[in-house]
């Protein structure tokens, strides 16, 4: 049968240069010296390292724990010893640090014990605790958790597998689809079964035939899953543009694909789920394309934390190389150095040269033509967005579905003016964010003045009743037996029964006077004829200096 | 004569009873307009504009009282917002109220610490932990930067920090054109 496919609306068709490295199959690369796993995986959440420094540790151990409802575990690649966290720029556009565990591999790579997981009979939540404590993230690139998408198991129509790979250069998905499509069919089934989808769509771009090939064959035996050919067209790679080619679903702005029973994963993920389920392994390794201006360029499964700059000279880099791109040239990002590590989410390493790159056109003025707008594959008026991004109209900005748009790069890249369209977007939505925080933390602030001030006002008004109780309670008291024991203290307590303050003094008073004759110092028995005489000496000199002083103090002197 | 008159007595009188009938039914509570304002404001609790926090200033704004440009930490950026709200010429941050700063947190140098507890009684938003003669921290996602816990310290072990930038907390730049040297 064959299945009516759908097209999205835009989209470009940059030249594709796969073939650079699509017949590269993959190798593993050589152990690095250093081992730099970051505890983040992305911009989002970080792990808690729960090892420390000096330590053993052995392949597959895990040595940062989830934390936070994004979080998920990350694991020592290979086994050796912790000699440093700390601080360490991340494969990120800030190029800014993060905290990471240096682990020094000894080459053994000895395996901590693992074994396979049985999803059917530990039930649903402890496998998608398992797959989240297995470190499985989206490996498309913004490796976001997988337990978080596979939900609540209910409301799932279809299983989207993105195996489209619409960015240019980049092949590490088309190796895996050829070299380990029967361990993705395995993942597969696994994700069906949890998401409790009815049937399942993989999408294979048709410049790759032989993956398409490869995934049918691994997917022969399964009459629920269709392998289908979809249309080379840049972003077809999109979530929810694979969903339109693929179901015919629009999935509105501001709402996600779940909500509309279709839910997708990335083919690495998919295998990495195999690993994690039937092997119990969890995810410590991905395949990594290198390409661009390289003499060899290859695909290699590196370890997550392998720093750049070690993989580098496995391609070779040509020597007019003068930066390099992590991801594709439409989405990725240059790297600001090259010691950064290999993250869960890097499918790419491009080499650019001026050549191959021709650094940017100088920007012109937006001539307001709508080439961008006939190429946006999410259906949004770029010009308008660069315009209220330009000037800061960030309301109007949200208001034209900023959140909407995928980063994709078609606006630009079609701009008859040059204009880096995209980077304004990438300005005005983090503005937005910080903005959200700093509101956010406002409010906060603004509530805990507030419970601070009632807690103040309360307390205040609590030792103020405290207060009048205690006075009411004494002058009821000293009411209550006019005549004490003391005649003393019964005609200051008369005297006090006009005053509660008097009274109070007056109580004090004459505990302080009880205490007095009831307290003893206790180290003045058996005491040696001198010593006696020493006491009677000081008491006498103080008597002479001071008639007033307290027994404690007295005592304390003589302990002394 | 006479009708007119009655009909125009009946209209203002039923109209007089629905809008009385409105003032009581449709009644806001609290002024809306002061908290617009509080809503622009920083919630930093610092009481740099002369009142004790952010609201009473808010209020202060509303009755014609303050000005609009005594708020440091709110900065260019607010007083621009409370102009836009509030219809007014936009004016520089008054200079006798203090300057702008990078946002920063109090930071408690704990070896230092002698756990007096003065820094916790000034905290507006009770951002600070401790108790009498034991060591005291800050929680920082809750501190303003209000610098209020400062002055009181006696052992003046407390410090600003600037809120440095972050994985998290970064934000792109405005896309610029660099301008290049000519070689």
């Amino acid at each position: 049968m064959i299945k009516r496919l759908f097209n999205f609306h835009g989209g470009i068709k940059p030249a594709s240069h796969k073939s650079e490295s699509a017949d590269a199959p993959i190798r593993p690369a050589p152990l690095p010296h250093r081992l730099i796993v970051p505890l983040r995986q992305n911009a989002r959440a970080s792990a808690r390292c729960i090892v420390e420094t000096g330590e053993r540790v052995l392949k597959g151990q895990r040595i940062g724990e989830a934390e936070g409802t994004l979080g998920t575990a990350v694991h020592a690649p290979t086994s050796g010893h912790v000699v440093d966290i700390a601080e360490h720029p991340m494969a990120h556009p800030s190029g800014l640090d993060t905290l990471c565990v240096v682990i020094e591999p000894d080459g053994e790579e000895a395996w901590i014990e693992h074994a396979p997981f049985d999803y059917r009979s530990q039930g649903r939540l402890a496998t998608l605790t398992w797959l989240r404590d297995c470190g499985i993230v989206g490996m498309g690139g913004a490796a976001f958790p997988s337990h978080i998408k596979l939900g609540s198991g209910k409301g799932m129509d279809t299983l989207i597998i993105n195996g489209a790979e619409c960015e240019p250069w980049i092949t590490c998905d088309d190796r895996l689809m050829r070299e380990r499509a029967a361990g993705i069919m395995a993942g597969v089934r696994i994700l069906r079964e949890l998401l409790g989808a009815r049937r399942v769509l993989v999408g294979v771009e048709d410049n790759k035939p032989e993956a398409l090939q490869s995934m049918r064959e691994a997917a022969r035996a399964d009459t629920d899953i269709e392998v289908l050919s979809v249309p080379t067209l840049y972003p077809a790679g999109g979530e929810k543009q694979l969903i339109r080619v693929l179901t015919g679903i629009e999935i509105p702005h501001g709402k996600l694909g779940s909500e509309y029973g279709v839910q997708c994963f990335n083919v690495g993920t998919a295998h990495a789920v195999h690993r994690a389920i039937e092997h119990g392994e969890p995810l410590l390794s991905r395949v990594v394309t290198l390409t661009g201006n390289m003499a060899q360029p290859a695909n290699y499964e590196v370890l997550v934390g392998t720093p750049i700059e070690h993989l580098l000279p496995l391609a070779e880099p040509r020597e007019d190389t003068d930066r390099y791109l992590l991801g594709g040239p439409m989405m990725g990002f240059a790297l600001p150095d090259l010691s950064v590590p290999i993250l869960k989410g890097s499918n790419c390493v491009i080499a650019a040269s001026p050549a191959l790159f021709p650094p940017p056109q100088p920007e012109l003025a937006c001539i307001r033509c709508g080439a961008c707008a006939r190429a946006c594959p999410a259906d949004l008026q770029p010009f308008e967005l660069y315009w209220f991004s330009r000037s800061r109209n960030f309301g109007k900005a949200q208001e034209y579905h900023l959140f909407d748009c995928i980063e994709c790069g078609c606006c630009a890249y079609v701009c008859p003016s040059h204009i880096p369209l995209v980077d304004y977007y990438r300005f005005a939505k983090s503005e937005i964010w910080a903005r959200e925080r700093d509101v956010k933390a406002a409010d906060q602030a603004r509530e805990r003045f507030e419970f601070r001030n009632y807690r103040q006002e309360r307390e205040k008004a609590e030792k103020a009743a405290r207060l009048a109780a205690k006075a009411a309670e004494t002058k009821a008291k000293l009411a209550q037996k006019p005549a004490g024991a003391d005649g003393d203290a019964a005609a200051q307590g008369e005297a006090a029964a006009e005053d509660p303050k008097k009274a109070l003094i007056a109580a004090a008073l004459a505990r302080a006077k009880a205490q007095k004759a009831a307290v003893q110092p206790r180290n003045t028995d058996n005491l040696s004829p001198e010593k006696q005489a020493e006491i009677a000496e000081i008491e006498a000199r103080r008597a002479t200096a001071d008639t007033g002083t307290e027994p404690s103090r007295a005592a304390s002197e003589e302990k002394s | 004569m006479l009708t007119a008159l009655l009909i125009m007595t009946g209209i203002a009188l039923i109209l007089g009873a629905a809008l009385g009938y409105a003032s009581i039914r449709f009644k806001v509570e609290g002024d809306p307009l002061v908290e617009k304002i509080d809503a622009i404001l920083p919630q930093t609790q610092c009481g740099q504009c002369g009142y004790p926090g952010c609201k009473p200033y808010a209020e202060a704004i509303a009755n014609g009282e303050a000005d609009i440009n005594q708020c440091p930490p709110g900065g260019e950026e607010g007083i621009r917002a409370l102009a836009d709200l509030l219809g007014r010429e936009f004016k520089p941050l008054s200079e006798e109220h203090g300057v702008e700063k990078p946002k920063s947190v109090a930071y408690i140098d704990e070896q230092t610490c002698i756990g007096c507890t003065l820094c916790i009684q000034a905290c507006p938003v009770d951002a600070i932990v401790g108790a009498a003669k034991q060591m005291h921290t800050v929680v920082d996602p809750l501190c303003t930067g209000c610098e209020l816990c400062v002055a009181p310290c006696p052992v003046d072990c407390i410090t600003m920090e600037p809120i440095g930038e972050t994985i998290e907390n970064w934000k792109w730049k405005y896309p610029v054109i660099e301008i290049r040297k000519a070689q």
